[in-house]
């Protein structure tokens, strides 16, 4: 059991900052995501983005942004469990709350923040009959612990940077990729796109362009996948197929927590940003109230706000004034 | 006032008139949400995804799809010939009578 005063729900920007906030309390917090990085939809749809809305800031690249949100809470020694979705909030006894991940990893704590922005990613998934039959039997829509697959064959479908990615770093590892895209435009960086037809020319990779994977078939594990091309259908023998079409987010298990939901967002009280769920609150793109702007600097004044009152809750007799930075910078956690 | 009307039938099929204003740098996407259509518009108006994406019911010409618009038809589901994605698409005088539909949700 992993045990801390916030358990935060999210580790997009808003969930980063209110790490900063709560250290200067001297709360500490954990960070759960689905996704494997920190930086939420920052780091998955858009790290090259400017951004021109955050104060101080007339330019800020979305990725640079994150990586300035995790200097800024490092003093605080943040915990993550990353690469795990937050599944259920139950109540102890105690008043405390454990918020058990898809992994079963448990975190208890006596404040919970969902920071959970649009909510969790899911893999975009292809319109494919028998597609859930060889899920985790050769199809995989991430590719977790790449070393599992050294010297195997594969078929990478997509046309953005992680299908690129993968496959360039498959061919040049085992040499045996077929990339299979829609078109022969792709989202990925042109660099990638580059080396890919580099790596065809040397014979490591084999690409399909103008062609999509249609049909699955195997006993229980993946055989085979058939290709369709602009010539026709390619059957390749594979026991691997990554359809890599990106990740989309879904509310999920945020919908299941008792909370009250208007419009795909968790209605909050604008004192504090907190749920019908005493001890539960919600900050950011994840919450509605009336007048509310779906900005990141909105949200890290709501993550300001409701850390004070988290405050309250953890230590409810215990003294505390707003200190100003500027007095005596930032003192980090030993 | 500089509005225009356009027509977007839902999933339903139900059929919407909308009014939408040509000086407000808005995009099909925007109006779409602000008339609470169940329009996602995930990526915020990035082209970086296809919540957003209609099809077009009309003959008018309103310029094509962009290079980041095609990229990311290039990966979406239920995409037909006619297919764009609402937030590439300005709203502009030349739109006035336009009809589109929503692309069905991807799951």
């Amino acid at each position: 059991m992993i045990k801390t005063d916030i358990v935060i729900i999210g580790a997009g920007p808003v969930g980063l900052f209110a790490v900063f906030e709560a250290g200067l309390m001297k709360l500490h917090c954990h960070l759960i995501d689905a996704i494997p990085q920190a930086g939420g939809q920052l780091s998955e749809i858009y790290p090259k983005k400017p951004i021109y809305d955050i104060p101080g800031y007339p330019t800020v690249l979305a990725g640079e942004l994150v990586d300035k949100l995790m200097e800024q809470a490092a003093p605080f020694k943040p915990g993550f469990t990353l690469g795990e979705r937050a599944e259920t909030i139950d109540e102890l006894p105690n008043g405390n709350f454990v918020v058990t991940t898809s992994q079963g990893t448990k975190h208890e704590a006596p404040v919970v923040m969902i920071a959970g922005g649009l909510g969790s990613f899911e893999p975009r998934k292809p319109i494919i009959e028998n597609l859930s039959d060889f899920e985790q039997n050769g199809v995989n829509y991430i590719v977790k612990d790449p070393d599992q697959y050294q010297g195997k064959e594969m078929v990478i479908s997509g046309g953005g940077d992680s299908a690129l990615d993968w496959a360039v770093y498959f061919a040049e590892k085992n040499g045996l990729v077929h990339l299979v895209h829609r078109s022969d435009r792709f989202r990925a960086h042109k660099d990638s796109v580059a080396k890919a037809y580099e790596l065809e020319e040397q014979g490591k990779l084999k690409l399909y362009t103008f062609a999509e994977v249609k049909q699955l078939e195997g006993k229980q594990q993946l055989e085979k996948v058939i290709i369709e091309t602009k010539d026709g259908t390619v059957p390749i023998e594979t026991a691997l197929w990554f359809p890599l079409f990106g990740l989309s987010p879904k509310l999920g298990p945020i919908a299941d927590w008792g909370l009250e939901i208007e419009k795909n967002a968790i209605v909050v009280d604008t004192f504090d940003y907190q749920t019908n769920r005493s001890g539960v609150f919600a900050i950011g793109d994840v919450n509605t109230y009336p007048g509310k702007l779906k900005l990141i600097l909105c949200g890290f004044h709501e993550a300001t706000l409701a850390v004070q009152s988290a405050y309250k809750r953890i230590n409810p007799d215990k003294k505390f004034t707003l200190k100003y930075t500027t007095v005596q910078g930032v003192q980090g956690f030993d | 006032m500089s509005d225009i009307n356009i027509t977007v039938i839902d999933r339903e099929g139900v059929s919407h008139k909308l009014a939408a204003p040509t000086d407000m740098n808005m995009n099909l996407m925007e109006v779409c949400k602000s008339y609470d259509l169940p329009v996602e518009g995930v990526c915020g108006g990035m082209a970086m995804c296809a919540s957003c994406q209609v099809y077009v019911h009309t003959d008018k010409h309103f310029g094509e799809r962009n290079d980041d618009e095609e990229a990311m038809l290039d990966e979406a589901y239920h995409v037909k010939s006619n297919s764009r994605l609402g937030c590439q698409i300005p709203i502009s005088t030349e739109l006035d009578g336009a009809e589109f539909e929503l692309a069905p949700e991807e799951s």
